[in-house]
C-alpha cells in the first residue's frame, strides 16, 4: 500500500525554518537525508520533498469561468504541511514505524494517511 | 471462526455476516438432519461458502469480481480442521487488530466487545449509554479504518508487543471499570456482565500469549487485579442499593474462590520477580493487584497491613506519578498516619482533580473525620454533583446528611 506521510510545522517560520537555530536545522536536514537514503535502499521510497512556506500558496477555483485566483493558503491554521513523503509499505504497522523514524529525523509530527487502493 | 474468516477474506463485515448466516443455517438444518459429526468444521465450511457467495454477489456489481476469484481458494470441505492452536492465534490477532493504537480508544473498546467478546451492537450501545445507531456507526467507521488504512491482521512484532499488550489491557480495564462502577442515572450501579466479559477476555489473552513473553507478568497482574476486585462485588451494594465502602463491607460475602485464584496469581508474580533477581520489575497492574491482595487478606479494616499498602503505593507513584495515584495513596496514608497528614497531601491535587468526584469524596471523608463539618459538607456536595453512579450518590448523600 502507499501512504502519504505529511510533516506539520508552525505557520510562522524563522530564517531557520521551524528550527530554533542554524545548527539544529542543519542536523535535522542531515538526519532527514539519511532517513531518505534508507527509504530508497529498503524499497519504501516513492517520492518526498519539502514545501515553501504556506504563505506562498495560491488558491484557484477552476469550477467557474474564468477561474478565480485568491491568496492562499486555502485553510487558516496555526500549523501547515511543511513537507511530505509518499512511501510504499506492506501495512499500517510498517508505515507507522517508518513515520516514527521520519518524525525523529526531521523533528516534526507526521500524519500517516493511506492512498485509495488502485482501481483495477 | 470470525477471526479465521476475517483473515481469509480480509474483511470483518463479511466474516461476521457469513458466520451469522452459517449459524442460522445450522439452526434450520440440524434439528431435521441431525448434528454433523464435526459441528465446528461444518460451521466453518458453511460460513466460508456463505462468505464466498456474498463476495460473488457483491463483486458482480463492480469490476472486482475477477480479483475476488483470484484471491479466494475454495476450501476442501474434507480438509482436516485447523488445530485449536491456530484458531487461538487468530483470536489473538483479532484482539490486537481491534485494540490497534491507530483507532480511537472508544472505537477500540466497542470493536473489541463486538468482534472478540461477541456482544451485540445494542448491548454495547447500552453499556456505554450511546444511541444504537451511533454505536453502529462507531463500529462501522472503525472497521472501515482497519480496511482503508491497512491495519494488519497479525501479531505485533516482538519489539512492539509490550506496548500493544498494554493497549489491550487498557481497553479491558476500561470495560471492567465501567462494569464495576457504572456511570449514568439509568444503568445498574454495578454491571456484572461487563466485569465478567473483561475477566473472560483477560483470561483469554493470558492463555494465548506465548509463555515468557515480556508482557505476561502484567497480564497476570491485570487478571489478579480484576479477580480480587470482582470478589468484593457481592458486598459492594447494601440491600437498599447504596454503595458500601471497603471499611464497611461484609467480608464474609466476598467470593472466596476468586480471592484464592487472585492471591495465587499474585504469589506467582512475586516468585517470578524475586527469581529474576532484579531483572524484572513489576508494572502498575501487578502493583495494583498486590495492593488488592493485601486488602483481601485482612479480616477487617483494622487488621489491614496499611504500611504495606502505603509502601506499594509508593512503588506505584514511582511507576505512574499521576494525581489519581497520589489521591489513592493518601487514602492509605490516612489509615497509617491519620487524616490530617492525608489531607495535607491531597490539598495540592485540587488543581488537577477538581472535576474528579473521588477527590471530593475522599476530601469530604477526611474532613469529616477531623470534625470539620462545614467544609466536609461542601466537599460532599461537590462529590455528589460530579458522581454519575446512583449507588455512590446514595452513599455520599447519607454520609453528608449524617454530619453534625
Amino acid at each position: 500500500m502507499q501512504y502519504l506521510m505529511s510533516v506539520f510545522g508552525p505557520a510562522e517560520m524563522s530564517e531557520f525554518g521551524s528550527y530554533p537555530d542554524k545548527e539544529s536545522m542543519l542536523q535535522a536536514l542531515a538526519d532527514t537525508d539519511e532517513f531518505n537514503k534508507k527509504l530508497q535502499a529498503e524499497g519504501h521510497w516513492v517520492y518526498a520533498n519539502g514545501l515553501a512556506s504556506a504563505t506562498s500558496a495560491t488558491v484557484v477555483d477552476g469550477r467557474v469561468d474564468p477561474p478565480v485566483v485568491t491568496d492562499g493558503p486555502y485553510l487558516e491554521s496555526k500549523e501547515y504541511i511543511g513537507g511530505f513523503w509518499i512511501i510504499e509499505a506492506t501495512d499500517l504497522d510498517q508505515a507507522l514505524d517508518l513515520a516514527a523514524q521520519g518524525s525523529k529525523a526531521c523533528r516534526g509530527k507526521v500524519e500517516v494517511r493511506p492512498f485509495q487502493p488502485l482501481p483495477l | 471462526m470470525v477471526a479465521s474468516l476475517a483473515k481469509r477474506f480480509g474483511g470483518l463485515d463479511i466474516a461476521e455476516e457469513a458466520a451469522a448466516e452459517a449459524f442460522a443455517t445450522a439452526v434450520e438444518r440440524w434439528p431435521a438432519d441431525g448434528i454433523p459429526p464435526n459441528p465446528g468444521g461444518w460451521l466453518t465450511t458453511t460460513a466460508t461458502r456463505k462468505a464466498i457467495d456474498r463476495i460473488r454477489r457483491e463483486k458482480k456489481r463492480d469490476d472486482k469480481y475477477r480479483e475476488a476469484l483470484l484471491v479466494i481458494e475454495v476450501p476442501d470441505p474434507h480438509e482436516p480442521l485447523e488445530s485449536l492452536g491456530a484458531i487461538d492465534d487468530e483470536r489473538l490477532r483479532l484482539l490486537f487488530t481491534c485494540c490497534h493504537p491507530a483507532l480511537a480508544l472508544e472505537a477500540r473498546v466497542a470493536l473489541t466487545l463486538r468482534m472478540v467478546g461477541g456482544l451485540t451492537v445494542p448491548e454495547i450501545a447500552r453499556a456505554f449509554l450511546v444511541q444504537e445507531s451511533a454505536m453502529a456507526r462507531r463500529i462501522t467507521r472503525a472497521k472501515d479504518k482497519i480496511r482503508d488504512a491497512g491495519i494488519p491482521f497479525r501479531m505485533p512484532s516482538a519489539g512492539d508487543l509490550p506496548v500493544r499488550v498494554d493497549g489491550v489491557l487498557t481497553v479491558l480495564f476500561l470495560v471492567f471499570n465501567e462494569g464495576y462502577l457504572a456511570t449514568g442515572p439509568d444503568t445498574d450501579p454495578v454491571r456484572a456482565e461487563l466485569t465478567a466479559e473483561a475477566i473472560r477476555l483477560t483470561r483469554l489473552i493470558r492463555s494465548l500469549l506465548p509463555d515468557g513473553s515480556p508482557s505476561s507478568g502484567e497480564v497476570a497482574g491485570m487478571l489478579a487485579l480484576m479477580l480480587l476486585t470482582e470478589a468484593r462485588r457481592p458486598a459492594r451494594l447494601s440491600s437498599s442499593g447504596e454503595l458500601v465502602t471497603l471499611d464497611e463491607q461484609d467480608r464474609g460475602a466476598w467470593d472466596a474462590a476468586l480471592i484464592r485464584e487472585g492471591h495465587q496469581l499474585v504469589r506467582e508474580r512475586l516468585r517470578a520477580i524475586s527469581a529474576s533477581n532484579g531483572g524484572e520489575a513489576p508494572g502498575r497492574y501487578q502493583v495494583l493487584a498486590a495492593i488488592n491482595a493485601v486488602h483481601t487478606s485482612a479480616l477487617d479494616i483494622r487488621d489491614t497491613d496499611w504500611s504495606q499498602v502505603v509502601a506499594l503505593y509508593d512503588q506505584l507513584v514511582a511507576l505512574d506519578p499521576s494525581p489519581i495515584v497520589a489521591l489513592n495513596r493518601a487514602v492509605a496514608v490516612a489509615e497509617l498516619d491519620g487524616p490530617e497528614v492525608a489531607l495535607a497531601s491531597i490539598d495540592r491535587l485540587e488543581g488537577a482533580l477538581s472535576g474528579y468526584h473521588p477527590y471530593h469524596a475522599t476530601r469530604a471523608d477526611l474532613l469529616r473525620r477531623l470534625g470539620r463539618s462545614a467544609e466536609s459538607r461542601a466537599a460532599y456536595d461537590r462529590a455528589i454533583q460530579l458522581s454519575g453512579n446512583t449507588a455512590e450518590t446514595a452513599y455520599l448523600t447519607r454520609r453528608r446528611d449524617q454530619l453534625g
